[in-house]
Order: C-alpha cells, then sequence, then structure tokens
C-alpha cells in the first residue's frame, strides 16, 4: 500500500488517542493526529486549542491555532486563560493529551523550541514556548513529533524550552512538577518511547525497511534497541479516512 | 478619533505597547502599519503569540525590546521571519515566557497586582536563562527587578502543589486592539475567540480600539453579556473596516493566504522586504488605500461565510 511518512507518522499518532482523551494540539501534523483520532478510532474524542476554543467542529483544517476555523461549533470559545487553566487544574488537565515538536530533543524527552546557541546571542532563533512549556508542565501524557536527525536528537539542549522527565525518574518531582511526562516520540523513521524506571528513551519500533541501526545513525547519544519491532503501517481504511476527512485539500500532506 | 491621531497621541518613541489578536487572527494591523508610517522608534512590545503584528513592527523597525512566548505565525511562519533575523543580528534584545505566564501577567496587570503564580516551565531555562540584564531592570522603572520567581506553596502542600513560579504583571503604556463592534463610547464586542485581549486592554494605561462595524451608543447596551471590555478603560476608538486585514476577523474575512504567503517570501530577502514596506505600507496612506490595493474581486474570496465564520474553500495552499 503507498502511504507517506507524514501520513504514518499521523496515523501512529491517533492511534495512541482514546475516546475519553482531550486532545491539546497545535499547528501542522499535531493537527492532522487529533482530527485522524477523531474521524477513525476515537470519535467521542475532544480537539482542544490553546486559544481558547473547545471541542471545534474542523469541516477545513486550520493552519494555525488562531485560524477562525478552530472557532466553529465549539462548546465554549474563552481565551487563552481559560485554555491554560483547563490543563493546570488537575480534575480537566489529567484528561488533556498534549502533541508537540520541537528542534530539539533530549533522551529525557525535554524540548528546546527557542535557541540554537547562546540565549542572548544565538546562531538560530526558533518561535520560542508558545503553550508548548505549559502543556508539558500541566499533562500526565504527551506525544512528541520530530525528524529523525542527528543535530536534533542530543546529548545536551541548547535551551530547554519544555520540561520531559528533566534529568531523570525524579526529575520533575524535584522541580516541582505535577507527574506525567512524554509518553513517545514519533518520528519520520520510527517510534521511541520512555522506560519505566529509568525514564530513559528507547526504540519502541522501526517503521517497516527502516533498520534501528539507521535509526542510531541519526541520533547524538544511543538508546536501547532491544525492544524495537516493526511498526504496523496504516490501513486502507485509515489513509481513507485521513485524506478525505481530515485534509482532503492537501495543505498539510502536501 | 481617525486613525492618525490615535497612533500619534498614544504610540510613542520608547513606548511600552502590547497587540491583541493571535498569529493571522485578529491583529491590529491597520494600527500596526501606522506605526511604521509613523515611523515609531525603540518600541518594547509585549505579546504572547501575536505572530503578523508583532512580525511586520519589528520589520519596519519599530522595536528594540520584545518579551514574547511565540514568534510563529502557524503554517505561514513557522518562525516568524523578520523575528528571527532580528534577533540573530542582534537588532533586538528577547525575553522568553510561555503563552500562560504571558497572559498571566496581563491579567496581573489589569488586577493592579504584582505578581501572579503558576505551575507551568518549573526545572526549564524559561527559569534559569533571563534575556535583560539586572543593569537594565534597575535603569527601567518600567521594569521589575527580575524576571520571573520561584516560591515554595505557602499553604503547604495545599492542591497537591509543593512549588509556584510568580510571573510578574505588566502594565503597558498602550494596548491596541482590533474588535468586530465598538460603539463611539468605546463599548467593544469581540465575536468568537477572544485570547488575551481583555485582559490586555484593561491591563494598559491607554487602550485604542480599532472596528470593524461602529454601533449606535444604544445597540451594544442590549445583549451586553457578549461585551467583554467597557468604555470605561478604551482612551480612542477608531472605525478601520477590514483593520485587521490581513489576518482574520471571525465572522468578516478570513486572513489572506496569498497576502501572507507573499509576505513570508518578501520578508526573508532586506532588499525585497524594503520594496515591499515601500510598496504596502508607505505607498498606502490609509488602510483603505491597501484594501483597495488588494481590489474587490480578492476581498470578496475572502469574506466570512456567515454559518461558519471563516471562508469556506478558500484556496489556503
Amino acid at each position: 500500500m503507498e502511504y507517506t511518512l507524514k501520513e504514518m507518522m499521523a496515523i501512529t499518532a491517533a492511534r495512541e488517542i482514546k475516546n475519553e482523551d482531550i486532545v491539546f494540539c497545535g499547528t501542522g501534523i499535531s493537527m492532522l493526529a487529533a482530527m485522524a483520532a477523531k474521524n477513525i478510532n476515537a470519535p467521542e474524542s475532544v480537539i482542544f486549542f490553546e486559544t481558547g476554543a473547545i471541542d471545534s467542529k474542523l469541516e477545513e483544517i486550520p493552519l494555525a491555532v488562531g485560524d477562525p476555523r478552530v472557532m466553529y461549533h465549539t462548546s465554549a470559545n474563552g481565551g487563552l486563560l481559560d485554555s491554560f487553566a483547563t490543563m493546570q487544574n488537575a480534575i480537566t488537565g489529567k484528561h488533556v493529551v498534549g502533541i508537540l515538536g520541537a528542534a530539539q530533543v533530549d533522551k529525557f524527552g525535554n524540548l528546546n523550541s527557542t535557541v540554537i546557541g547562546d540565549y542572548n546571542s544565538p546562531k538560530i532563533r526558533f518561535s520560542g514556548s508558545g503553550g508548548g512549556c505549559d502543556v508539558a508542565s500541566f499533562v500526565p501524557r504527551s506525544i512528541i513529533f520530530m525528524q529523525h536527525e542527528k543535530r536534533k536528537f542530543v546529548n545536551k539542549l541548547d535551551y530547554l524550552t519544555s520540561p520531559g522527565y528533566l534529568d531523570g525518574p525524579d526529575g520533575r518531582k524535584n522541580a516541582g512538577l505535577i507527574p506525567g511526562g512524554p509518553e513517545m516520540v514519533i518520528t519520520n523513521m520510527g517510534v521511541m518511547r520512555f522506560d519505566d524506571t529509568t525514564k530513559e528513551m528507547y526504540l519502541a519500533a522501526c517503521y517497516p525497511g527502516i533498520t534501528p541501526q539507521e535509526i542510531l545513525e541519526k541520533m547524538e547519544f544511543s538508546v536501547d534497541i532491544s525492544r524495537a519491532d516493526e511498526a504496523t503501517p496504516p490501513t486502507q481504511e485509515e489513509l481513507t479516512l485521513l485524506r478525505e476527512k481530515c485534509d482532503h485539500q492537501r495543505l498539510i500532506l502536501g | 478619533m481617525d486613525l492618525t491621531t490615535a497612533v500619534g497621541t498614544y504610540v510613542k518613541d520608547g513606548c511600552h505597547l502590547s497587540l491583541g489578536g493571535f498569529t493571522i487572527n485578529r491583529n491590529p494591523m491597520a494600527a500596526v502599519y501606522e506605526i511604521i508610517r509613523q515611523k515609531v522608534k525603540n518600541i518594547h512590545l509585549y505579546a504572547h503569540s501575536n505572530g503578523q503584528g508583532v512580525d511586520e513592527l519589528i520589520g519596519g523597525s519599530c522595536v528594540s525590546h520584545l518579551e514574547i512566548a511565540y514568534g510563529g505565525n502557524g503554517k505561514f511562519a513557522s518562525t516568524c521571519i523578520r523575528f528571527r533575523k532580528a534577533v540573530e543580528e542582534n537588532l533586538i534584545q528577547v525575553e522568553d515566557y510561555t503563552n500562560y505566564q504571558m497572559t498571566l501577567r496581563f491579567l496581573a496587570g489589569a488586577m493592579g497586582i504584582p505578581f501572579l503564580p503558576c505551575r507551568s516551565s518549573l526545572g526549564t531555562d524559561i527559569i534559569n536563562k533571563w534575556g535583560f540584564s539586572d543593569e537594565m531592570r534597575k535603569k527601567s522603572d518600567k521594569l521589575p527587578n527580575e524576571k520571573l520567581t520561584v516560591m515554595d506553596n505557602p499553604f503547604s502542600g495545599w492542591l497537591d502543589t509543593e512549588k509556584v513560579v510568580l510571573v510578574p504583571a505588566i502594565q503597558p503604556d498602550v494596548t491596541i486592539v482590533h474588535v468586530q463592534k465598538a460603539d463611539p463610547r468605546g463599548n467593544c464586542r469581540i465575536q468568537g475567540l477572544t485570547f488575551a485581549d481583555a485582559e490586555q486592554a484593561k491591563a494598559a494605561k491607554h487602550l485604542i480600539v480599532t472596528c470593524e462595524e461602529l454601533c449606535d451608543n444604544d445597540q451594544l447596551k442590549t445583549d451586553s453579556d457578549q461585551n467583554q471590555i467597557p468604555f470605561i478603560h478604551v482612551d480612542a476608538v477608531v472605525h478601520v473596516p477590514h483593520g485587521a486585514y490581513p489576518t482574520a476577523c471571525y465572522h468578516h474575512y478570513d486572513y489572506d493566504p496569498q497576502y501572507l504567503k507573499a509576505y513570508g517570501q518578501k520578508a526573508t530577502d532586506d532588499t525585497a522586504h524594503g520594496a515591499y514596506l515601500e510598496e504596502m505600507i508607505y505607498g498606502c496612506p490609509t488602510h483603505d488605500d491597501l484594501i483597495a490595493k488588494a481590489g474587490p474581486e480578492h476581498m470578496a474570496a475572502i469574506a466570512a461565510d456567515p454559518q461558519t465564520g471563516y471562508a469556506r474553500n478558500l484556496d489556503r495552499k
């Protein structure tokens, strides 16, 4: 079956989303994954935006979380105070799954989306946290999208924007954060998860045709590959729904 | 009051300014372009995620300092282009917060308290790395002595919380918001998401409102539960149809994908960006001139569908 890596990534994330989840999504593939879950395997899940829109009816894919498309047919149109309170509040926050992306990730799932180089005189400037650090601080589960490249899977982040497990199993507790942290990293080559005890990243699955060795070559740090199996490619039904219901204009799928 | 007078009166060199809206939505663009035309310099800008407005003000050489959470513009710019260039070339000084923190900082300003607590950013470089030095903070009476600070929960362990991050209030000299409806006294009604507009509006020493529709004084006093900003906060109301263009205004018009895409291409190159400023901003003495340049057919294509509030099937490639 023909499918693109983007489709594989979106479907892999969508399968992790359950009916009872409230899905916090950002722009691009993260939104696509949330829409795919809603249209394929978790029709009762709720799509949620940091701008304050909750349970939007997305007839067309938004190109930003501030897109007017997120405001249509919602349960409530509030503002930023509402959305972040929903996540910081442990009663509702525990149902929220964050979907995040970044320029760099380390073995504990901490993310950099701010700068490469010195903070006060950076070589490369990125967008910054937005709501990313808030989500990573507040919610118990998150899914991270990354491109597998050596400069992105690094030993040490140039800037720690959003907390994963910080420096290990007790990192979040010591810092004063709620328990939880990233659940998985979905890349263009495979899926990484985090060890229950050490909270270190390990290779959980390779996409068909990709070897663990090829993935290790695209990372600055080494990870356990002994648990890796082959990822299940998208089914015809998943692909059809993704292409026709989520992004028929192919604005994100390309 | 007209826009030229409103901007001329309140937006001065070196002022502390905040803009309403979010990325490609309801940025007060007519006011942004007027600030650029008036060549206001050294603005200290506060933003959560005001993509297009922030990037254009930076590109117009109006900004020297920026406190921000997100310098991106959705799919149109994963990092805003003039913002990125200005930071990498050390033309502006930036300090990073999160979106929630920036929102709480405006709320604290609106409430008249020095700070508010949150549980965001513990253990991160948002806390460890500061954009503004101690020296700069000491010199300015408009900046708090610290970026933010971490505190043990004084209600020991209450709500399962050990530590909180305290973020300082912002009281901008001026906030500018664009709303769907306002009346001549300044009562405002925003449709769709309000983002942090009401908090930004109420935190400011002066507030300029631009609006799509200028309503009779009595009209907005009906169903006033739909109003977010009462007139007591407002210093100037300016009727500017399409005042958020090229960003969107829910139930009026969509964002203009062609404009934003073309802007993105021109912004990457200094010469092309200079030509953009000449043609689209200095070359259009008023916002009406910019709208006329886009043309009625083009504006009709982005007009909002009455049911959904956006332009259905708009070509956004």
